[in-house]
């Protein structure tokens, strides 16, 4: 009997650790995936030459050299395109989590005519192809004569992030229990207050993934900058890397080394605001 | 501390009439609880004080001033939330000197305040944890800790113990009671459950679909429950009723239903000619159900039933009885010791006995 239960005991610990193996197998594997193409684009800023295709499948190449490297920094815009893009986005990511975090406020808990209409024609227009939104877009900041302007950028890439992010926000902001907001009341804030000290502090997990998302769309977006920067000086990088590609030849190794440098500031805002992200943080304020 | 006054308040939200005509006065110093079934708009009415509800109309005064249109960080109330409602991103010292470090109160007389009140509540240990690190009754402390600081007019406590456990419940009760000896505070008290209102009130307001229906000490309520949802809702367990004719034989009021037939003493309906012939709920409290048990008092005017069901409490004992068509329980002493579907005799101690008019729910009783 006892000898049947050891044996029924160490079956099912050997099947834990077969399920434990697969699942690690299985996580290593798409995290290679997921890494594989930085590796090769790394390895590709690394050669020398503009060798874009090699037969070479080493990660660190034959004859490496960091020549691409300083060639982009040195020879061409590329510090001032990744200036202008961080300005930009930083920028844009602000005012859009400023903007949806108190619009979504307004949509979580107050009355209001038209409420519902609203929210739903914000998540109708995240509906609508980036594509179409491109001619009014330009309209409206050539009108607002915000041509070839950060301004006229970072007004562009605020609205079109906005709605996107009301919803997380809103969403989040329902899961808060009414009450706090009416301790803080009772305790002596105002109701702006009462957001500003309770509601935001409690939402910085639906905060971050708002600005990581303006931040993300920002710093890749391509359509909305080619038809509203047209002056090299005021590129962003997206722009500025296909400064590299002529029509007969492509800088390969500085586009790869460009690629390479753009993805730092993204890197550190996602390393950065990854310790925003813990959900839970409402644990513990009211009953259950 | 101050006194409250709610005046002819009513509240609406949108067509549903949730309060009507609400009129309540509050003592300086005293412990008011409201009780009601939910959805009675006792809630309702403790949040208008505090200022989280409109007021539809009516008046309320907080120490002889109008604070209807008063912000609730103005009114000099602190209130108890159901759920607690902690600051979950404050640890127990923030959650408590919230409201004083909002009005930039002095650091030293923060600090006093907060020890004093960590000290009443024994919640010393606890000043640097976070609310998820506390127990529910220790949760329930901090939000109390958080009104005592403040040193309110009027402290409001919505339904503070229902999200704990039986024991805690009746710990953290004791706990309240105390606390109230000790502040001498004017305290209004919301509650559900009768057991509490009863033990902690020094008067009771009862109500039902948004109008009072009494307001009075927990013994006159329980004594004297002035209509039938009163009588109902009191006492546990509940009253028995017992619907029939008034009617007057020989000088005597006597009640009559297909069951049970008997006499009314004219100490408990001395009007007994103006109320003869009207329908009527009789009102007997369990404990006043007198059952006959060998070697024990014989009872003088006995009634004839069976007993159905017992239901051994520890030191009591639940009798559910039948008498003809009419179901009655009995809270007798235990240990009865009878088996279920043997005859007894019953009578009712008439000292307490609750005569209603079926039509107007009124008490016609002395």
């Amino acid at each position: 009997m006892r000898d049947n239960m050891k044996k029924e005991l160490s079956a099912a610990a050997k099947r834990k650790r077969l399920n434990h193996l697969l699942i690690h197998a299985g996580i290593i594997l798409f995290a290679a995936a997921c890494v594989y193409p930085l590796l090769r684009i790394f390895s590709v800023s690394l050669r020398p030459g503009d060798k874009l295709v090699s037969m070479d499948l080493s990660i660190i190449p034959a004859g490496a050299t960091f020549i691409s490297y300083t060639k982009l920094l040195g020879d061409t815009m590329f510090l001032r395109w990744l200036w202008n893009s961080l300005l930009i986005t930083l920028a844009t990511s602000f005012i859009g989590v400023s903007l949806a975090s108190t619009a979504a406020y307004a949509f979580s808990r107050f009355r209001f005519p038209g409420k519902k209409a609203g929210m739903i024609l914000l998540l109708s227009s995240q509906m609508i192809p980036a594509g179409m939104l491109i001619l009014p877009l330009f309209l409206m900041i050539m009108k607002l004569k915000l041509m070839n302007t950060y301004l006229g950028m970072i007004i562009a890439y605020s609205v079109s992030s906005l709605p996107f992010s009301i919803w997380i926000l809103k969403g989040y902001y329902d899961t808060i229990p009414r009450s706090l907001e009416e301790a803080a009341l009772v305790d002596g804030t105002s109701q702006v207050g009462a957001f500003w000290r309770i509601i935001l502090p409690l939402s910085t997990p639906a905060l971050s993934i708002a600005f990581l998302f303006n931040f993300t769309t920002a710093w890749n977006e391509y359509l909305v900058a080619r038809v509203v920067l047209f002056s090299s000086k005021q590129y962003t990088w997206t722009l500025g890397l296909f400064e590299l590609q002529g029509q007969y030849i492509t800088q390969w190794g500085m586009f790869a080394a460009g690629s390479m440098l753009v993805t730092v500031p993204v890197l550190c805002v996602f390393l950065y605001s990854s310790k925003w992200l813990i959900s839970g943080l409402t644990l513990g304020s009211v009953k259950g | 501390m101050a006194t409250v006054q709610f005046k002819k308040i009513v509240k609406r939200f949108g067509d549903n009439l949730v309060l009507n005509g609400v009129d309540v006065d509050i003592k300086d110093h005293e412990f008011v609880v409201i009780v009601g079934p939910s959805g009675c708009g006792k809630t309702t009415l403790l949040r208008m004080l505090a200022g989280l509800e409109e007021i539809s109309d009516g008046e309320i005064f907080i120490d002889g001033l109008l604070v209807n249109e008063l912000h609730p960080s103005k009114r000099e109330i602190a209130m108890v939330f159901q759920d607690y409602a902690l600051y979950p991103h404050m640890t127990v010292e923030e959650n408590m000197n919230f409201a004083l470090r909002l009005r930039k109160m002095d650091k030293a007389e923060i600090s006093s305040r907060v020890t004093d009140a960590a000290n009443i509540l024994q919640l010393n240990k606890f000043l640097q944890r976070m609310p998820k690190q506390l127990s529910g009754g220790q949760r329930q402390r901090v939000a109390i800790g958080r009104a005592i600081v403040r040193k309110p007019k009027v402290f409001l406590f919505d339904e503070p113990l229902s999200n704990l456990d039986a024991k805690l419940r009746e710990e953290m009760r004791v706990e309240i009671a105390k606390l109230y000896q000790r502040l001498n505070a004017t305290i209004l008290y919301v509650t559900h459950d009768q057991v509490e209102a009863m033990t902690l009130a020094g008067r009771i307001v009862i109500m039902n679909h948004g109008i009072v229906q009494q307001v009075g000490s927990p013994i006159e309520v329980y004594r004297k429950p002035c209509n039938l949802f009163v009588a109902g809702f009191i006492g546990s367990p509940t009253m028995n009723f017992l619907s029939g004719k008034l009617s007057v034989a020989d000088g005597v009021a006597v009640f009559s239903n297909e069951s049970i037939t008997m006499p009314i003493p004219a100490f408990v309906l001395p009007q007994k000619e103006a109320v003869a012939g009207r329908e009527v709920v009789l009102g007997i409290r369990p404990d006043d159900v007198l059952v006959e048990r060998p070697g024990g008092e014989k009872c003088s005017c006995k009634i004839d039933g069976v007993l159905e069901v017992c239901e051994l409490l520890g030191h009591r004992e639940n009798l559910y009885l039948k008498v003809g068509a009419q179901r009655l329980l009995a809270t007798v002493e235990a240990f009865f010791n009878r088996s279920p579907g043997s005859a007894v005799s019953l009578c009712f101690n008439y000292q307490n006995m609750h005569v209603f008019d079926k039509a107007t729910e009124q008490r016609i009783s002395e």
